[in-house]
């Protein structure tokens, strides 16, 4: 238990001291680069085919898989849109979870969306960004991904957070409810397909067009991270200093 | 004479079918929406072949897209130092570059709908169009901003495309940057890559 407590600390006191760094720089790009190799050695072989697989499913199964696994990313995203002080947001995602789960027969169908709940996906690593916390250096995750030394110290405090995590991957009990680690891996692993069968086209077309792959999914991680903090899709503006 | 007459008359038919002359509106708004309306149209029509759609699609970015300024927005900093003649060779290597990854991105393109939402104008310089293709059976919808440079307001270009909040521009931009960071800001090295990818 104490040795736990010690790796718990040493990890965040790293995960700290790196997080000083800018995004831009890398932690260790050699290990990134070999572990990014890696990890579309993997993407090839399983997760690829797998997915490929997925789309060829009929319409209602995909939809409904999609949904199941989105209405139970919404138990993340409650407490960090509390500790975010988004009260609105919170209790929009509150009541899309409640109805989800219910007239959506487990969150298979989304009539939330219908009623205008849209819920907004968050986690602790976009709390940490909003509370002004920088990105720190940036590094690839072994079949993770891309991460930066916040997000993955978010990704850490995301399994104390969510209830769905805390049920399944630390085995407690919540409101009678109980569940296994290997619930949490299937769910997870299902948003992982779900994912890469959705962007299928988008893939193909940046392996085919990227002179440079690892930086390609660099600034698509990091954009898409900025985006979510600030709660827009609006991109930073450097062309004015072109025009000068 | 008629033999001259005839030859010229060939020419004609053979440059007007083989390049479009394709102008829009001067109005950023109906500048996206016309070129988008234009070109869901054609990529969609069955009767053309895979090479007149690449042509219509070469023709219609030479002339609408700012490839010159996206070739130097790519390059960063390094615009600044590079000596006129290697920035000539990159910018000529970056037009055949993008103007591959363009074609082959958009050749098999299945017909969807497509809505201009609203457009923002943001200084003299440039204005944002916002759009989005719409939702279908399969498929989510999809917001894409356009930056549209207006410094001449007769001929409006676009710079930059921003899929769901992700700039194409930038992540050239950092594409490029990684390479030339790697190879001690050699630009030689990023055109020969550049290179590799047009005669691949």
């Amino acid at each position: 238990m104490h040795f736990k407590k010690f790796i718990i600390l040493t990890v965040s006191c790293f995960l700290l001291t790196i997080s000083w760094a800018k995004a831009s720089e890398e932690c260790f790009e050699k290990t990134s680069r070999a572990i990014f190799k890696f990890n579309m050695g993997f993407d090839n072989a399983i997760l690829e085919p797998i997915a490929k697989g997925y789309n060829k499913l009929p319409e209602p199964i995909k939809n409904g898989t999609s949904n199941f696994t989105s209405n139970i990313a919404t138990l993340l995203s409650i407490p960090n849109h509390v500790f975010q002080g988004n009260l609105k947001e919170a209790g929009d995602a509150t009541a899309s979870f409640l109805i989800n789960s219910t007239v959506g027969i487990i969150g298979l169908a989304n009539p939330a969306e219908k009623l205008g709940l849209k819920a907004q996906k968050e986690d602790v690593g976009q709390t940490l960004g909003a509370y002004g916390f920088g990105p720190g250096c940036y590094f690839v995750l072994p079949i993770l991904g891309p991460t930066t030394a916040r997000d993955s110290l978010g990704m850490v405090a995301d399994s104390f957070v969510d209830p769905f995590a805390h049920v399944t991957w630390r085995e407690n009990e919540l409101f009678g409810i109980s569940g296994q680690r290997l619930d949490y891996v299937a769910v997870k692993g299902t948003t992982a397909i779900d994912f890469r069968a959705d962007n299928e086209t988008n893939f193909d077309s940046l392996e085919k067009n990227s002179l440079d792959l690892y930086a390609s999914f660099k600034s698509l991680y990091l954009q898409d991270r900025e985006n979510k903090i600030n709660n827009s899709s609006s991109t930073e503006n450097d062309w004015g200093n072109l025009d000068n | 004479m008629k033999k001259l007459s005839l030859i010229l008359v060939s020419l004609f038919f053979i440059f007007s079918s083989t390049s479009f002359a394709i102008t829009y509106s001067s109005d950023p708004k109906m500048f996206v929406s016309e070129l988008v309306n234009d070109a869901i149209n054609k990529l969609s029509d069955k009767s053309l072949s895979e090479d007149e759609k690449v042509n219509f699609i070469e023709d219609v970015a030479i002339e609408n897209v700012d490839i010159n300024a996206l070739g130097l927005y790519t390059l960063g900093e390094l615009r600044k130092s590079t000596d006129k003649n290697n920035l000539e060779k990159y910018q000529q290597a970056f037009e055949k570059y993008f103007l591959k990854s363009l074609t082959s991105r958009l050749t098999d393109y299945s017909s969807n709908k497509f809505e201009i939402i609203d457009a923002e104008k943001k200084s003299s310089n440039y204005t944002i169009v916002k759009s989005k293709i719409i939702a279908s059976d399969n498929k989510p919808e999809i917001k894409i901003d356009w930056r549209i440079y207006t410094k001449n307001p007769e001929k409006p270009l676009i710079r930059d495309l921003i899929v769901e909040g992700l700039s194409l521009a930038r992540t050239q931009k950092e594409e490029f940057s990684s390479i030339l960071n790697s190879n001690n800001n050699d630009i030689n090295i990023l055109i020969s890559k550049l290179e590799e990818f047009i005669n691949s």
